[in-house]
């Protein structure tokens, strides 16, 4: 057995062992902790194939980002899973449908490619044609410059359901003071300090 | 290849992380007694100066005594993360140096996606954070994490931002090529800092802020959180953290070397200077640098929280996003850009 494979077994065999722990363990926060070590173990799988660039975003992206979210929210949220457990009857059919149905797309996918290798090679157009690039500059280029449209587009409704998001949540409430950062770095030491000239036994007025 | 050139391979590459790491860890021992003395002296102080002469040995019998001390675990915490926290964090700080050219060709990994590598293991750097901060079942603790995790994520996106621009104009993300495209006959006004001198501000900032560091070290803030997550933690865990976090330092003043100061060039480029190995030159502006984080320390009160996250959010994130545009657009204007 190949250097390669064994890394392959070991970070597929962690890969899925994470996942099982994922819906498995009873700590909301060790569900998490497992997510984050499956993220990482598809990274080095990525890593195995070649697709570095890949790897690390998927990394900066979901292990570094979206994944904190998850844990700060569970971590304050103190989610009771036993109480959530409780409708695991009811909701199994609409789990298992919509597990078929993911598994049938897969096959699909997967299926087309073997039948017609040339799929694979389509979306790429003439991107990486008989050069010897990284990934990182097909990556680029398949995006930025063969699908750029579609791309922005993409971003697009990002953003629009960003905006939408905030629109949702933003409640303008009255009576909340707000601290103005420039009015208080604009105060100089004149503006908010005084020397008074204190008589004796006499006091100053405030 | 055979095996027995395969083992050979492992075993070059273990030697050579070994002698990496305890170089790198006693750089870091002296750095870090720097950082006391530098402190001291901007205080009128003359800081440790017993152990040794001028205090030099006190980094190491800080080891020892740190070493030989009761670690002390609360009832109510979770042993297993708790353990975990400190390692996983020391184990990511470290791991960053595997890609970080110390000289031309003196890199333990000399890969092509060099700086995302290091941007994806600093962003790892928070869960030890994270961890430990809930693993000791404590409300300082506990908050201290919260501030130091949003604290970090908020800085990555300018600190992102800010690499951005220096890869529009490296046109690479191998870190070795990104100091090979600041070697120009100018020298030291060929690098990078001068010119995207605000990214180098803002590089510098958002590194202060993403290692913890004052003004921003919130996250430990004594005065309201005794010492943020790291309050439960006493003996070898918390040394891991303390050096953790100083390895997380060393890393952004090499990072900051690499992309802005030209790595291992020498600042004039012409012989006796080209001489000094490169190795001599990238210690010497990681110094520097580090001399610089020290004495933002000594000489700049602490950040409010609501003014750090105003300073993340409405200041670098803007400025950093306007200089990609800016950057991309003269780049691709007068023709500059690499490769195009």
């Amino acid at each position: 057995m190949t250097a390669a494979a064994a890394f392959f077994y070991l970070f597929a065999g962690i890969t899925i062992a994470s996942g099982f722990m994922v819906i498995a363990s009873r700590n909301p926060i060790a569900s998490v902790l497992f997510l984050i070590l499956a993220f990482v173990n598809a990274a080095g799988l990525f890593v195995l194939m070649g697709a570095e660039f890949l790897a690390m975003i998927l990394i900066v992206v979901y292990v570094g980002a979206v994944a904190v979210l998850f844990l700060f929210v569970v971590m304050m949220l103190d989610v009771d899973f036993a109480e959530l457990r409780q409708g695991f009857q009811q909701y199994l059919p609409v789990g298992a449908l919509i597990g078929a149905i993911f598994l049938v797309e897969i096959l699909l996918v997967v299926g087309s490619w073997t039948l017609d290798p040339g799929l694979v090679q389509a979306p790429l157009g003439n991107v990486a044609a008989g050069e010897n690039l990284t990934n990182t500059v097909v990556l680029g280029r398949v995006l930025y410059t063969e699908y750029v449209y579609f791309f922005q587009l993409a971003g697009l409704i990002l953003l629009v359901a960003m905006i939408g998001a905030i629109v949702l949540t933003l409640r303008d409430r009255p009576g909340v003071k707000r601290q103005n950062i420039n009015v208080q770095n604009a105060r100089t030491q004149g503006a908010a300090v005084e020397n008074r000239k204190v008589p004796s036994r006499q006091g100053v007025e405030v | 290849m055979t095996a027995w050139e395969t083992i050979g391979t492992v075993l070059l590459l273990a030697l050579k992380s070994f002698v990496l790491l305890s170089a790198l860890l006693v750089f870091i021992a002296y750095a870090l007694l720097a950082d006391r003395k530098i402190w001291a002296a901007v205080q009128l102080r003359r800081g440790p100066n017993v152990v040794g002469p001028w205090g030099l040995f006190q980094s190491f019998a800080d080891l020892l005594k740190f070493v030989l001390k009761e670690p002390v675990i609360p009832a109510g915490a979770n042993k297993g993360l708790f353990l975990l926290a400190p390692l996983v964090f020391a184990t990511l700080a470290l791991a960053a140096w595997a890609v970080i050219p110390l000289a031309e060709g003196w890199a333990l990994a000399d890969i092509n996606v060099g700086i995302t590598y290091i941007f994806a293991i600093s962003s790892l750097g928070v869960y030890g954070v994270l961890m430990g901060g809930w693993a000791s079942n404590s409300k300082y603790a506990f908050l201290g994490a919260l501030r130091s995790a949003a604290q970090m994520i908020s800085y990555e996106v300018s600190l992102g931002f800010v690499i951005i621009c220096v890869l529009l104009c490296a046109g690479s993300l191998n870190l070795s090529r990104i100091v090979m495209a600041q070697d120009t006959s100018l020298g030291i006004l060929g690098w990078y800092w001068l010119w995207l001198f605000p990214m180098f501000v803002v590089f510098f900032i958002s590194a202060l802020a993403e290692t913890n560091r004052p003004p921003f070290d919130l996250p430990e803030a004594e005065s309201e959180l005794v010492a943020g997550y790291m309050v439960e933690y006493s003996s070898t865990p918390y040394l891991l953290f303390m050096l953790g976090e100083y390895v997380a330092i060393m890393t952004m003043c090499a990072l900051g070397t690499v992309l802005f100061l030209g790595g291992w060039l020498s600042p004039i480029p012409f012989a006796p200077f080209t001489w000094v190995p490169g190795l001599i030159w990238f210690a010497l502006k990681a110094s520097f640098l580090f001399f610089m984080i020290a004495m933002v320390k000594a000489m700049v009160p602490r950040y409010r929280y609501d003014q750090l996250m105003r300073l993340g959010w409405k200041v670098f994130l803007p400025l950093s996003l306007i200089s990609v545009v800016v950057v991309a657009f003269v780049l691709k204007l007068t023709g500059l850009a690499p490769g195009a």
